[in-house]
Protein backbone atom coordinates (compact mmCIF):
# COMPACT_ATOMS: atom_id res chain seq x y z
CA UNK A 1 0.00 0.00 0.00
CA UNK A 2 2.59 2.24 1.29
CA UNK A 3 4.51 1.58 -1.69
CA UNK A 4 1.97 1.94 -4.23
CA UNK A 5 0.70 5.53 -2.76
CA UNK A 6 4.86 6.33 -3.43
CA UNK A 7 4.15 5.44 -7.00
CA UNK A 8 0.87 7.37 -7.22
CA UNK A 9 2.48 10.65 -5.86
CA UNK A 10 5.66 9.93 -7.42
CA UNK A 11 4.25 9.49 -10.83
CA UNK A 12 1.85 12.49 -10.30
CA UNK A 13 5.44 14.93 -9.46
CA UNK A 14 6.15 13.93 -12.97
CA UNK A 15 8.57 11.03 -12.57
CA UNK A 16 8.69 8.05 -14.35
CA UNK A 17 7.65 5.24 -11.81
CA UNK A 18 8.39 1.26 -11.90
CA UNK A 19 7.23 -1.11 -8.71
CA UNK A 20 8.85 -4.29 -8.24
CA UNK A 21 7.25 -6.79 -6.12
CA UNK A 22 8.81 -9.94 -5.34
CA UNK A 23 5.10 -11.25 -5.12
CA UNK A 24 1.82 -10.32 -6.60
CA UNK A 25 -0.13 -6.50 -5.51
CA UNK A 26 -1.12 -6.84 -1.95
CA UNK A 27 0.82 -10.34 -1.41
CA UNK A 28 2.66 -8.95 1.86
CA UNK A 29 2.24 -6.71 4.42
CA UNK A 30 -0.93 -4.98 2.70
CA UNK A 31 -3.07 -7.97 2.33
CA UNK A 32 -3.10 -8.44 6.04
CA UNK A 33 -4.26 -5.21 6.40
CA UNK A 34 -8.03 -3.96 7.74
CA UNK A 35 -7.68 -0.91 5.96
CA UNK A 36 -7.86 1.13 9.21
CA UNK A 37 -7.53 5.00 8.39
CA UNK A 38 -7.50 6.01 11.80
CA UNK A 39 -6.78 9.34 13.69
CA UNK A 40 -8.28 8.46 17.08
CA UNK A 41 -5.83 6.14 18.35
CA UNK A 42 -3.15 8.58 17.78
CA UNK A 43 -1.67 11.06 20.70
CA UNK A 44 -0.47 14.38 19.38
CA UNK A 45 2.74 14.02 17.32
CA UNK A 46 4.55 13.32 14.23
CA UNK A 47 2.36 10.38 13.51
CA UNK A 48 -0.61 12.12 14.44
CA UNK A 49 0.25 15.15 11.67
CA UNK A 50 1.02 12.50 9.45
CA UNK A 51 -1.99 10.69 9.74
CA UNK A 52 -4.22 14.11 9.44
CA UNK A 53 -2.75 14.60 6.09
CA UNK A 54 -2.70 11.44 5.39
CA UNK A 55 -6.91 11.40 6.36
CA UNK A 56 -6.84 14.61 3.56
CA UNK A 57 -4.97 12.91 0.98
CA UNK A 58 -7.56 9.57 1.38
CA UNK A 59 -10.86 11.73 1.04
CA UNK A 60 -9.57 13.06 -2.23
CA UNK A 61 -8.32 9.54 -3.46
CA UNK A 62 -12.32 8.57 -2.10
CA UNK A 63 -14.13 11.34 -4.23
CA UNK A 64 -11.29 10.27 -7.42
CA UNK A 65 -11.80 6.43 -6.71
CA UNK A 66 -14.29 6.38 -4.53
CA UNK A 67 -16.59 2.87 -4.16
CA UNK A 68 -13.57 0.93 -6.26
CA UNK A 69 -11.54 1.27 -3.20
CA UNK A 70 -14.62 0.84 -1.17
CA UNK A 71 -13.31 3.97 0.88
CA UNK A 72 -16.15 4.90 3.85
CA UNK A 73 -15.87 7.74 5.55
CA UNK A 74 -17.76 6.14 7.88
CA UNK A 75 -16.11 7.97 11.29
CA UNK A 76 -14.65 6.04 14.47
CA UNK A 77 -16.23 5.34 17.78
CA UNK A 78 -14.08 5.11 21.25
CA UNK A 79 -15.79 3.46 23.76
CA UNK A 80 -15.13 3.24 27.90
CA UNK A 81 -16.78 0.88 29.58
CA UNK A 82 -15.95 2.35 33.13
CA UNK A 83 -15.82 6.07 34.41
CA UNK A 84 -12.34 5.58 35.88
CA UNK A 85 -11.63 4.70 31.88
CA UNK A 86 -13.36 7.28 29.98
CA UNK A 87 -12.06 10.13 32.37
CA UNK A 88 -8.25 9.41 30.60
CA UNK A 89 -10.25 8.64 27.15
CA UNK A 90 -11.94 12.42 27.43
CA UNK A 91 -8.25 13.74 28.53
CA UNK A 92 -6.36 12.24 25.26
CA UNK A 93 -9.22 13.26 23.01
CA UNK A 94 -9.06 16.99 24.61
CA UNK A 95 -5.28 16.87 23.81
CA UNK A 96 -6.01 15.50 20.24
CA UNK A 97 -8.57 18.22 19.31
CA UNK A 98 -5.46 21.02 20.26
CA UNK A 99 -3.78 18.76 17.25
CA UNK A 100 -6.32 19.53 15.01
CA UNK A 101 -8.64 15.77 15.68
CA UNK A 102 -12.67 16.09 15.61
CA UNK A 103 -13.00 14.55 18.56
CA UNK A 104 -16.61 14.92 19.88
CA UNK A 105 -17.51 13.63 23.69
CA UNK A 106 -20.64 10.92 23.64
CA UNK A 107 -22.42 10.66 27.16
CA UNK A 108 -23.35 6.73 27.44
CA UNK A 109 -27.25 7.80 26.71
CA UNK A 110 -26.56 9.19 24.02
CA UNK A 111 -24.22 5.82 22.21
CA UNK A 112 -27.28 3.64 21.01
CA UNK A 113 -27.72 6.72 18.15
CA UNK A 114 -24.09 6.14 17.36
CA UNK A 115 -24.48 2.25 17.33
CA UNK A 116 -27.93 0.44 18.20
CA UNK A 117 -25.89 -3.11 19.11
CA UNK A 118 -23.17 -1.26 21.29
CA UNK A 119 -23.19 -3.29 24.39
CA UNK A 120 -25.36 -1.39 27.52
CA UNK A 121 -23.75 0.04 30.45
CA UNK A 122 -20.64 1.50 28.89
CA UNK A 123 -19.64 4.95 30.71
CA UNK A 124 -19.73 6.90 27.13
CA UNK A 125 -17.03 7.73 24.47
CA UNK A 126 -15.70 10.10 21.68
CA UNK A 127 -16.53 9.85 18.32
CA UNK A 128 -13.79 10.26 15.52
CA UNK A 129 -15.49 11.72 12.22
CA UNK A 130 -12.09 11.37 10.40
CA UNK A 131 -11.63 8.03 11.34
CA UNK A 132 -12.14 5.89 7.66
CA UNK A 133 -11.29 2.65 5.98
CA UNK A 134 -10.36 1.32 2.74
CA UNK A 135 -10.48 -1.99 1.81
CA UNK A 136 -5.94 -2.65 1.54
CA UNK A 137 -5.52 -4.99 -1.39
CA UNK A 138 -8.10 -2.92 -3.61
CA UNK A 139 -6.25 -0.13 -2.70
CA UNK A 140 -3.11 -0.62 -3.69
CA UNK A 141 -4.39 -2.17 -7.35
CA UNK A 142 -5.94 0.69 -7.67
CA UNK A 143 -3.53 3.64 -6.70
CA UNK A 144 -1.08 1.69 -9.04
CA UNK A 145 -3.35 1.27 -12.01
CA UNK A 146 -4.58 5.05 -11.16
CA UNK A 147 -0.27 5.75 -11.12
CA UNK A 148 0.33 4.83 -14.49
CA UNK A 149 3.51 2.86 -13.38
CA UNK A 150 5.22 -0.30 -15.25
CA UNK A 151 4.50 -2.99 -12.79
CA UNK A 152 7.08 -5.86 -11.96
CA UNK A 153 5.39 -8.35 -9.99
CA UNK A 154 7.03 -11.46 -9.23
CA UNK A 155 10.57 -10.03 -9.24
CA UNK A 156 12.58 -10.54 -6.18
CA UNK A 157 15.18 -7.67 -5.24
CA UNK A 158 18.48 -9.43 -4.88
CA UNK A 159 20.61 -6.54 -4.40
CA UNK A 160 20.68 -2.33 -4.71
CA UNK A 161 23.04 -1.23 -6.80
CA UNK A 162 25.99 0.80 -5.68
CA UNK A 163 28.27 2.83 -7.71
CA UNK A 164 31.98 2.83 -6.48
CA UNK A 165 31.17 6.60 -4.41
CA UNK A 166 27.96 4.70 -2.26
CA UNK A 167 25.29 6.17 -5.00
CA UNK A 168 22.50 4.19 -5.56
CA UNK A 169 21.91 3.69 -9.22
CA UNK A 170 19.15 0.76 -8.95
CA UNK A 171 17.80 -2.37 -8.03
CA UNK A 172 19.17 -6.06 -8.76
CA UNK A 173 16.07 -8.82 -9.28
CA UNK A 174 16.18 -12.52 -10.03
CA UNK A 175 14.95 -11.53 -13.29
CA UNK A 176 17.87 -8.70 -14.53
CA UNK A 177 19.09 -5.18 -13.10
CA UNK A 178 16.50 -2.28 -13.34
CA UNK A 179 18.64 0.94 -12.92
CA UNK A 180 17.15 4.10 -11.41
CA UNK A 181 18.67 7.26 -9.95
CA UNK A 182 16.13 6.87 -7.07
CA UNK A 183 14.94 3.97 -5.42
CA UNK A 184 12.09 3.72 -2.81
CA UNK A 185 12.60 1.03 -0.09
CA UNK A 186 8.12 0.33 0.49
CA UNK A 187 9.26 -3.51 1.29
CA UNK A 188 6.71 -3.16 4.44
CA UNK A 189 7.87 -5.95 7.55
CA UNK A 190 10.96 -6.67 5.30
CA UNK A 191 12.15 -3.25 4.81
CA UNK A 192 15.21 -4.08 7.46
CA UNK A 193 16.00 -6.94 4.72
CA UNK A 194 16.00 -4.51 1.81
CA UNK A 195 18.03 -1.66 3.62
CA UNK A 196 20.22 -4.44 4.68
CA UNK A 197 21.25 -5.17 0.61
CA UNK A 198 21.73 -1.40 0.53
CA UNK A 199 24.19 -1.81 3.43
CA UNK A 200 22.69 0.25 5.73
CA UNK A 201 20.94 -1.21 8.60
CA UNK A 202 17.05 0.03 9.33
CA UNK A 203 15.73 -2.29 12.92
CA UNK A 204 12.05 -3.05 11.00
CA UNK A 205 10.19 -5.90 13.01
CA UNK A 206 7.28 -7.95 13.02
CA UNK A 207 4.65 -7.80 15.23
CA UNK A 208 1.66 -10.05 14.77
CA UNK A 209 -1.48 -9.85 14.52
CA UNK A 210 -4.55 -11.99 14.16
CA UNK A 211 -8.06 -10.77 12.31
CA UNK A 212 -11.05 -12.50 12.71
CA UNK A 213 -13.64 -12.42 9.55
CA UNK A 214 -17.54 -13.60 10.31
CA UNK A 215 -20.21 -14.46 7.87
CA UNK A 216 -21.54 -11.50 5.85
CA UNK A 217 -24.04 -9.64 8.18
CA UNK A 218 -26.39 -6.57 6.89
CA UNK A 219 -24.94 -3.37 8.31
CA UNK A 220 -25.09 -3.77 11.75
CA UNK A 221 -21.92 -2.23 12.66
CA UNK A 222 -22.16 1.57 11.83
CA UNK A 223 -18.40 3.11 12.83
CA UNK A 224 -15.21 1.68 13.11
CA UNK A 225 -15.56 0.50 17.15
CA UNK A 226 -13.25 0.14 20.08
CA UNK A 227 -12.70 0.34 23.50
CA UNK A 228 -10.34 3.23 24.99
CA UNK A 229 -7.85 0.28 25.92
CA UNK A 230 -6.88 -0.40 22.50
CA UNK A 231 -5.02 2.68 22.55
CA UNK A 232 -2.90 1.60 25.35
CA UNK A 233 -2.25 -1.37 23.26
CA UNK A 234 -0.85 0.46 20.63
CA UNK A 235 1.46 2.28 22.12
CA UNK A 236 3.06 -0.66 24.37
CA UNK A 237 6.05 -1.95 24.13
CA UNK A 238 4.85 -5.75 25.76
CA UNK A 239 5.57 -8.29 23.70
CA UNK A 240 2.96 -10.51 25.24
CA UNK A 241 -0.51 -10.69 23.98
CA UNK A 242 -2.39 -8.19 23.83
CA UNK A 243 -5.90 -8.15 22.50
CA UNK A 244 -8.42 -5.33 22.42
CA UNK A 245 -10.73 -5.79 19.30
CA UNK A 246 -11.28 -2.92 16.67
CA UNK A 247 -14.83 -3.81 15.08
CA UNK A 248 -15.72 -2.57 11.86
CA UNK A 249 -18.33 -3.81 9.58
CA UNK A 250 -16.86 -3.78 5.70
CA UNK A 251 -18.63 -2.93 2.51
CA UNK A 252 -18.65 -6.86 1.16
CA UNK A 253 -20.30 -7.61 4.37
CA UNK A 254 -18.00 -9.13 6.61
CA UNK A 255 -17.40 -7.79 10.25
CA UNK A 256 -13.95 -7.68 11.01
CA UNK A 257 -12.53 -8.12 14.21
CA UNK A 258 -8.98 -7.32 14.54
CA UNK A 259 -6.47 -7.45 16.34
CA UNK A 260 -3.64 -8.96 18.26
CA UNK A 261 -0.51 -8.00 19.36
CA UNK A 262 2.46 -9.72 19.98
CA UNK A 263 5.94 -10.29 19.10
CA UNK A 264 6.71 -13.72 18.03
CA UNK A 265 8.97 -13.41 14.93
CA UNK A 266 7.59 -14.52 11.75
CA UNK A 267 5.75 -17.14 13.09
CA UNK A 268 2.04 -17.71 11.18
CA UNK A 269 0.56 -20.63 12.91
CA UNK A 270 -2.49 -20.08 14.56
CA UNK A 271 -3.32 -18.80 18.03
CA UNK A 272 -6.53 -19.73 19.65
CA UNK A 273 -5.89 -18.34 22.87
CA UNK A 274 -5.15 -14.99 20.94
CA UNK A 275 -8.39 -15.10 18.47
CA UNK A 276 -10.39 -16.52 21.45
CA UNK A 277 -9.63 -13.38 23.57
CA UNK A 278 -10.13 -11.17 19.93
CA UNK A 279 -13.57 -13.02 19.76
CA UNK A 280 -14.53 -12.04 23.44
CA UNK A 281 -13.76 -8.75 23.35
CA UNK A 282 -15.73 -7.92 20.03
CA UNK A 283 -18.38 -10.04 22.05
CA UNK A 284 -18.18 -7.31 25.28
CA UNK A 285 -18.69 -4.80 22.80
CA UNK A 286 -21.35 -5.96 20.11
CA UNK A 287 -23.25 -9.08 22.09
CA UNK A 288 -24.89 -9.73 19.06
CA UNK A 289 -21.69 -11.64 17.87
CA UNK A 290 -22.62 -14.12 20.05
CA UNK A 291 -24.72 -15.28 17.86
CA UNK A 292 -22.66 -15.14 14.77
CA UNK A 293 -20.37 -17.15 12.87
CA UNK A 294 -16.39 -16.52 12.21
CA UNK A 295 -15.76 -17.97 9.23
CA UNK A 296 -12.23 -17.28 9.22
CA UNK A 297 -9.11 -15.67 10.91
CA UNK A 298 -5.93 -14.22 8.85
CA UNK A 299 -2.52 -13.12 10.50
CA UNK A 300 -0.06 -10.83 9.29
CA UNK A 301 2.96 -8.68 10.55
CA UNK A 302 2.93 -5.32 11.42
CA UNK A 303 7.11 -3.58 10.48
CA UNK A 304 7.59 -1.97 13.46
CA UNK A 305 10.72 0.49 14.32
CA UNK A 306 11.77 0.80 17.95
CA UNK A 307 10.43 4.59 18.59
CA UNK A 308 6.79 3.15 16.62
CA UNK A 309 7.18 6.08 14.01
CA UNK A 310 7.74 5.22 10.21
CA UNK A 311 11.30 5.49 8.31
CA UNK A 312 10.30 8.28 5.48
CA UNK A 313 12.55 10.12 3.06
CA UNK A 314 16.37 10.11 1.88
CA UNK A 315 19.18 7.76 3.59
CA UNK A 316 21.89 9.73 3.71
CA UNK A 317 24.03 7.06 4.19
CA UNK A 318 22.62 5.51 0.62
CA UNK A 319 22.40 8.55 -1.50
CA UNK A 320 19.55 7.60 -4.11
CA UNK A 321 17.86 5.48 -1.60
CA UNK A 322 14.68 6.57 0.20
CA UNK A 323 12.73 4.51 2.83
CA UNK A 324 8.98 4.15 3.31
CA UNK A 325 8.52 1.75 5.66
CA UNK A 326 7.96 0.37 9.61
CA UNK A 327 4.64 1.69 9.68
CA UNK A 328 3.62 -0.74 11.91
CA UNK A 329 -0.30 -1.06 12.19
CA UNK A 330 -0.94 2.28 10.64
CA UNK A 331 0.38 2.47 7.03
CA UNK A 332 -2.75 1.70 4.81
CA UNK A 333 -3.73 4.74 6.79
CA UNK A 334 -0.47 6.47 7.01
CA UNK A 335 0.38 5.39 2.93
CA UNK A 336 -0.92 8.66 1.48
CA UNK A 337 1.00 10.73 3.61
CA UNK A 338 4.12 9.05 3.03
CA UNK A 339 3.84 8.49 -0.75
CA UNK A 340 2.95 12.35 -0.56
CA UNK A 341 6.71 13.26 1.74
CA UNK A 342 8.32 10.91 -0.62
CA UNK A 343 7.84 12.13 -3.54
CA UNK A 344 8.34 15.66 -2.10
CA UNK A 345 11.89 13.91 -1.63
CA UNK A 346 12.37 13.07 -4.60
CA UNK A 347 11.73 16.39 -6.59
CA UNK A 348 13.05 18.38 -4.14
CA UNK A 349 10.24 19.89 -3.08
CA UNK A 350 9.29 22.13 0.30
CA UNK A 351 8.02 18.39 2.59
CA UNK A 352 4.14 19.83 3.94
CA UNK A 353 5.06 18.54 7.38
CA UNK A 354 8.30 17.73 9.23
CA UNK A 355 9.89 15.03 8.40
CA UNK A 356 12.72 14.99 10.84
CA UNK A 357 10.90 12.70 13.22
CA UNK A 358 10.98 10.00 10.37
CA UNK A 359 14.39 10.53 9.33
CA UNK A 360 15.52 6.55 8.36
CA UNK A 361 19.17 6.96 9.49
CA UNK A 362 17.93 7.98 13.16
CA UNK A 363 19.03 4.14 14.96
CA UNK A 364 22.44 5.06 13.65
CA UNK A 365 22.72 8.52 15.35
CA UNK A 366 20.28 8.95 18.20
CA UNK A 367 21.63 6.34 20.23
CA UNK A 368 20.49 3.09 18.85
CA UNK A 369 16.91 1.02 19.25
CA UNK A 370 16.65 2.75 22.95
CA UNK A 371 13.50 4.07 23.28
CA UNK B 1 -24.73 -46.73 -13.75
CA UNK B 2 -25.88 -45.49 -10.18
CA UNK B 3 -22.94 -44.07 -8.07
CA UNK B 4 -23.79 -46.24 -5.35
CA UNK B 5 -23.75 -49.84 -6.92
CA UNK B 6 -20.45 -48.68 -8.58
CA UNK B 7 -18.94 -48.81 -4.87
CA UNK B 8 -21.24 -51.75 -3.51
CA UNK B 9 -22.55 -49.21 -1.05
CA UNK B 10 -25.45 -49.89 1.34
CA UNK B 11 -26.92 -46.88 3.10
CA UNK B 12 -29.09 -47.31 6.01
CA UNK B 13 -32.72 -46.07 5.73
CA UNK B 14 -33.45 -42.90 3.96
CA UNK B 15 -34.80 -40.02 6.32
CA UNK B 16 -37.28 -37.27 5.14
CA UNK B 17 -35.81 -33.59 5.62
CA UNK B 18 -37.74 -30.55 3.70
CA UNK B 19 -36.37 -27.90 1.89
CA UNK B 20 -38.68 -24.76 0.89
CA UNK B 21 -41.06 -26.70 2.92
CA UNK B 22 -41.25 -29.89 -0.08
CA UNK B 23 -40.00 -33.25 1.86
CA UNK B 24 -36.93 -34.73 0.46
CA UNK B 25 -35.31 -38.37 1.01
CA UNK B 26 -31.89 -38.25 2.31
CA UNK B 27 -29.33 -40.63 2.74
CA UNK B 28 -27.76 -41.58 6.37
CA UNK B 29 -24.31 -39.82 5.94
CA UNK B 30 -25.18 -37.30 3.28
CA UNK B 31 -24.34 -34.01 3.42
CA UNK B 32 -26.81 -31.14 2.75
CA UNK B 33 -25.58 -30.85 -0.63
CA UNK B 34 -25.37 -34.51 -1.58
CA UNK B 35 -29.10 -35.04 -0.63
CA UNK B 36 -29.93 -31.47 -2.59
CA UNK B 37 -28.26 -32.98 -5.77
CA UNK B 38 -29.70 -36.11 -5.52
CA UNK B 39 -33.17 -34.50 -5.67
CA UNK B 40 -31.62 -32.60 -8.42
CA UNK B 41 -31.45 -29.21 -6.59
CA UNK B 42 -28.37 -27.79 -8.05
CA UNK B 43 -29.08 -24.48 -6.61
CA UNK B 44 -29.88 -22.52 -3.16
CA UNK B 45 -28.65 -19.64 -2.32
CA UNK B 46 -28.83 -16.01 -3.83
CA UNK B 47 -26.07 -13.79 -3.99
CA UNK B 48 -26.09 -10.32 -2.20
CA UNK B 49 -25.28 -7.77 -4.55
CA UNK B 50 -27.27 -9.23 -7.88
CA UNK B 51 -28.95 -11.93 -6.38
CA UNK B 52 -27.39 -14.63 -8.66
CA UNK B 53 -28.10 -18.67 -7.75
CA UNK B 54 -25.30 -20.44 -5.92
CA UNK B 55 -24.80 -24.02 -5.32
CA UNK B 56 -21.91 -26.05 -4.74
CA UNK B 57 -18.05 -24.98 -6.20
CA UNK B 58 -15.48 -26.31 -4.42
CA UNK B 59 -17.31 -28.88 -2.46
CA UNK B 60 -15.23 -29.02 0.63
CA UNK B 61 -15.51 -26.55 2.54
CA UNK B 62 -12.97 -23.82 1.38
CA UNK B 63 -15.07 -21.40 -1.02
CA UNK B 64 -18.36 -20.95 1.48
CA UNK B 65 -20.47 -20.77 -1.94
CA UNK B 66 -22.63 -23.19 -0.85
CA UNK B 67 -24.27 -21.35 2.19
CA UNK B 68 -27.35 -22.31 2.98
CA UNK B 69 -30.04 -22.09 5.95
CA UNK B 70 -30.40 -25.03 7.97
CA UNK B 71 -32.78 -25.41 10.85
CA UNK B 72 -33.62 -21.44 10.91
CA UNK B 73 -29.47 -21.29 11.07
CA UNK B 74 -27.68 -19.33 7.78
CA UNK B 75 -24.47 -19.66 6.05
CA UNK B 76 -23.98 -23.47 6.87
CA UNK B 77 -21.76 -25.10 4.51
CA UNK B 78 -23.93 -27.15 2.66
CA UNK B 79 -21.00 -29.42 1.49
CA UNK B 80 -20.01 -30.22 4.94
CA UNK B 81 -23.16 -30.13 7.24
CA UNK B 82 -24.80 -33.84 6.96
CA UNK B 83 -27.89 -34.57 6.94
CA UNK B 84 -30.10 -35.14 10.07
CA UNK B 85 -33.62 -36.61 9.76
CA UNK B 86 -36.73 -33.57 10.31
CA UNK B 87 -33.75 -30.89 9.27
CA UNK B 88 -35.56 -28.14 7.48
CA UNK B 89 -33.42 -26.53 4.58
CA UNK B 90 -34.31 -23.19 3.09
CA UNK B 91 -32.99 -21.15 0.32
CA UNK B 92 -30.84 -18.64 1.67
CA UNK B 93 -31.41 -14.90 0.63
CA UNK B 94 -28.16 -12.59 0.70
CA UNK B 95 -26.80 -12.60 3.85
CA UNK B 96 -29.62 -14.92 5.12
CA UNK B 97 -30.14 -12.24 7.94
CA UNK B 98 -32.98 -9.74 6.39
CA UNK B 99 -35.19 -11.10 9.57
CA UNK B 100 -33.09 -10.46 12.04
Amino acid sequence: MVGAACALYAARSGLDVRVVDRGPVAGGTTGAGEGNLLVSDKEPGPELRLALLSARLWAELGDELGAAIEYEPKGGLVVASTPGVLAALRDFAAGQRTAGVTAEPVDADRLPELEPHLAPGMAGGVHYPQDAQVMPALAAARLLRASGARLHPGHTVTGVLRAADGTVYGVRTDRGDIHAPAVVNAAGTWGGDLAALAGVRLPVLPRRGFVLVTEPLPRTVRHKVYAADYVADVASDSAALRTSPVVEGTAAGPVLIGATRERVGFDRSLSLPAVRALAAGAIGLFPFLERVRALRTYAGFRPYLPDHLPAIGPDPRAPGLFHACGHEGAGIGLATGTGRLVAQALTGKTPELDPAPFRPERFDTDGGDAR
Amino acid sequence: MNPMELVRARPGASRTVTFDGRPLAALPGQTVAAALWAAGVTAWRSTRGAGRPRGVFCGIGVCFDCLVTVNGRPNQRACLVPVRPGDVIRTQEGTGRDDD
